[in-house]
């Protein structure tokens, strides 16, 4: 069986041709651009909702395209238990959406910041964390300025391992110095009680090939073999 | 009476447990750094300006709540609405 997976392009995603090259000819998945108003969850198995600055992050990032009927697809996805992936902007859509807790905010610094840093994986249960082990450090690029993880429920996440990645700096700890934007408890990235939702603010697309790495790692791959790996056991 | 127009004028702020780091740094960096002394605080927020027909001022408020609330114009989790002034259209 051949994965289909959607990504999902709205007016100003910019990561979203990005992510199709890395599903098309690093996964060689069978991956399609498809614009918000056109898309149809059950002509796919996953969707990606790209990192970029959907409806130029007018009023707060995320919130106009978490109205597009897109985001009725992916909750009917979500039923149907096919998994979906939001990156960056992506991440914003989804809590803005309500299908992942918690909200994006200004990164502490007021800065737009791009760089590579490096997460900790909290939690190898979920359809895209399935190849990864719990404590493993991903070399990853962030790039953004709205980052900042916040939510009042940061205890509830943590019982219900929805906590996915945390921030962390050099020696593999979630210090003050790991965190780039203030994200409370150095959260990088959550997921839905099910597992099957994931959202983060780094960019696995972009950390996909040695040539693209400083570190010349490709644990971004990790990210879609889980995917993978999930859509196969289910089918 | 026929419906009138209104300008319900509302602001959008971060809660305090969420921060506010534009008007923590504006305060800090600027106001603070200029000799101030006697300015502690500021917030920041968004501005929005609305016109609504309605039929008196308490329904065009409540016209722009319940839109606000049903749409999310602001974020419940980090941030809270108030509602500066409701005007009649001149």
């Amino acid at each position: 069986m051949t994965i289909k997976v959607a990504v999902i392009q709205f007016p100003g995603s910019n990561c979203d041709l990005d992510t199709i090259h890395v599903l098309n000819n690093v996964m060689n998945l069978e991956a399609n651009l498809i614009w918000h108003n056109d898309f149809k969850g059950d002509k796919y198995d996953v969707a990606v909702l790209p990192g970029g600055f959907s409806f130029g992050d007018y009023l707060r990032s995320g919130i106009i395209a978490a109205h597009s009927p897109a985001l009725d697809e992916a909750r009917e996805m979500l039923r149907d238990d096919k998994p979906i992936i939001g990156i960056c902007n992506g991440f914003q859509i989804l809590t803005e959406a309500q299908l992942l807790p918690g909200a994006l905010l200004q990164n502490d610094s007021l800065k737009f910041i791009c760089k590579w840093i490096k997460i900790k994986v909290e939690n190898n249960s979920t359809a895209f964390t399935n190849k990864m082990e719990n404590g493993f450090i991903i070399d990853i690029p962030i790039a953004h300025g709205e980052g900042r993880y916040f939510t009042d429920k940061a205890e509830e996440l943590e019982e219900n391992d929805q906590i996915v990645f945390r921030y962390v700096d050099e020696k593999g700890n979630p210090t003050i110095d790991g965190n780039p934007n203030g994200s409370l408890d150095n959260i990088a990235g959550v997921c839905d009680l099910e597992q099957k939702c994931l959202g983060l603010m780094p960019h696995p697309e972009r950390a996909s090939e040695q040539i693209l790495s400083p570190y010349h790692t490709d644990h971004g791959r990790l990210f879609f073999e889980s995917m993978i790996d999930f859509i196969n056991r289910r089918s | 009476m026929g419906l009138k127009d209104f300008i319900v004028e509302i602001v959008l702020q971060n809660k305090e447990k969420a921060k506010d780091p534009v008007g923590a740094t504006i305060q800090r960096d600027l106001i603070a750094k200029k000799g101030y002394a006697n300015i502690s605080n500021v917030r920041s927020g968004q501005y929005l300006r609305i016109s609504v027909e309605a039929n008196d001022k308490e329904e065009a408020k409540q016209n722009v709540v319940d839109m606000a609330n049903d749409l999310r114009i602001f974020n419940p989790v980090t941030q809270n609405l108030t509602i500066l002034n409701v005007t009649v259209k001149s």
